[in-house]
């Protein structure tokens, strides 16, 4: 026998992962009910014209997906701490980020059918009409979901050992977040309104990615091993 | 006093299967374990004992590399490294590692994965061993307790480990499927491997015991041959004092 390699594991997880939630419809539910109740709310306390919503609804889009990711993310180490499945795996010569990748691209695919769910519902309560080109706001959309679930998958798995766990997770993610939420928002809000060119901010994201994905795969072995 | 070191339990020449020297390890102020000095020689079926909170469990992580000791140094299969050896390495801990949303076929599918195991045969010969039908769809969350043992029991000899760390692989578990696990564990020594159970139930693993341990508020106390009488009735024992 060999020990496995990073992807192959990465690939199983991933599959292991999309079937249980498959079954169980954890997550998915629970981000759907959070980010329609945003939708809804936010409709009720602005009446926005359609000129006033392209100026606000990069930050509205992104406060939805934001916290109904949260929610996802502690769901997704929660059902590796039900009976104490992760031992089986740190027991295992499986590479710590191997999990770490399959947990990254599963809650990605998870905020993305999320996404791709709540865009005609935004644009039908805000009456949203791009005046940028919609390829820019889906290139904003792949890359400012992979850094929330990057930085979500990490910091998730560090406070899953904490007794609040739900509270921790938004603590320690948001304020680390930050340069990440300001680049989605504002070109989101630019690609909108068409009054700027998004790219300083979609090069940003970019940067924030590759430096947070390389960095967090780098440090996973520890946290998955802390005690 | 802590068990002394006993370099004589191992034949010369044989590399111990599982080396402790002054293991030590704190929650806060509480010392679970307190410099535990072993060697444990490689092939034997190991049986510890204790009372509940005497660290069994603990030393039992230590050794699986799931928790670092305070102090003191363990050695598996010959290193201190314990990722090198996590291949030939197997645990079964109290709670079952298992998911209970997938069958246990699919559980040891996954898990098998993670060893590099490809093949399905050894997922199913595994499941046969230790009394589960490889066939039955049911998800692992709505087994019963004892079915749920024979499963993560499963998952621990799936790879066939060179070492067997088991931690009470009895409970909720009747008297013929323990009986059943206990003959199955006497094989797999029998065959060369080194395992080390945890266990309250002293009786059912009195036919394939090698040696016993008793460990007392974080000390080996006792290490004997087979399993001595007095350990095989506790509450009798307890009654006559």
């Amino acid at each position: 026998m060999k020990a496995p390699g990073t992807f192959a594991v990465s690939r199983s997880t991933l599959a292991k992962d999309l079937r249980l939630e498959w079954r169980s419809k954890d997550a998915i539910n629970s981000m759907l009910f959070f980010a329609l109740l945003v939708v809804v709310v936010f409709s009720f306390a602005f009446d926005p014209t359609a000129e006033e919503s392209r100026k606000i609804a990069g930050g509205l889009v992104w406060v939805a997906v934001l916290f109904a990711a949260v929610v996802a993310l502690n769901q997704t180490w929660a059902r590796e701490l039900r009976n104490n499945v992760l031992d089986a795996y740190r027991v295992s010569p499986a590479p710590a980020n191997a999990m770490f990748l399959s947990k990254v691209i599963g809650s990605f695919i998870f905020v993305t059918i999320l996404e791709v769910l709540m865009t005609p519902l935004f644009v039908m309560f805000y009456n949203l009409r791009s005046i940028g080109p919609l390829w820019e706001l889906a290139i904003v959309g792949l890359l400012a979901t992979w850094a929330l679930v990057v930085n979500g998958t990490f910091f998730a798995a560090m406070s899953i050992r904490t007794r609040s766990r739900e509270i921790m997770l938004p603590l320690i993610l948001f304020p680390i977040s930050i340069p990440a939420i300001l680049a989605m928002v504002w070109a989101t809000t630019q690609i909108l309104t068409g009054e700027y060119s998004p790219w300083f901010w979609i090069q940003l994201l970019a940067v924030y990615d590759v430096v947070f994905t390389t960095v967090c795969l780098v440090l996973f072995e520890i946290v998955l091993n802390a005690e | 006093m802590s068990f002394l070191y006993t370099p004589d339990s191992v034949a010369a020449g044989t590399t111990p299967a599982v080396s402790l020297f002054e293991i030590t390890k704190h929650f806060g102020r509480f010392a679970a374990l307190r410099g535990v000095n072993a060697d444990f020689a490689p092939g034997k079926l190991y049986v510890i004992l204790g009372e509940n909170g005497a660290g069994k469990s603990t030393l039992l992580r230590i050794i699986a590399g799931l928790m670092e000791p305070t102090r003191g140094e363990v050695r598996v299969l010959g290193t201190k490294k314990l990722r090198e050896v996590a291949m030939r390495v197997g645990y079964m801990a109290h709670a079952p590692l298992l998911y209970d949303e997938l069958d246990a076929m699919e559980n040891l599918r996954y898990f098998a994965g993670l060893y590099g195991i490809k093949d399905d045969a050894m997922c199913a010969t595994a499941l046969l061993r230790v009394g589960l039908d490889p066939s039955l769809k049911r998800r692992v969350g709505q087994y019963s307790q004892g079915m749920r043992q024979r499963a993560s029991l499963a998952r621990a000899i799936l790879h066939d480990p060179e070492l067997l760390l088991l931690d009470e692989p009895f409970s909720n578990v009747d008297v013929t499927s323990a009986k059943d696990m206990a003959s199955l564990l006497g094989a797999m020594r029998d065959q060369g491997k080194t395992i080390f159970v945890v266990t309250h139930q002293a009786p059912v693993m009195q036919p394939v015991c090698d040696e016993c341990i008793v460990i007392a508020g974080g000390r080996l106390t006792t290490r004997e041959k087979g399993i001595p009488r007095h350990l095989l009735s506790p509450y009798a024992a307890e009654a006559r004092r």
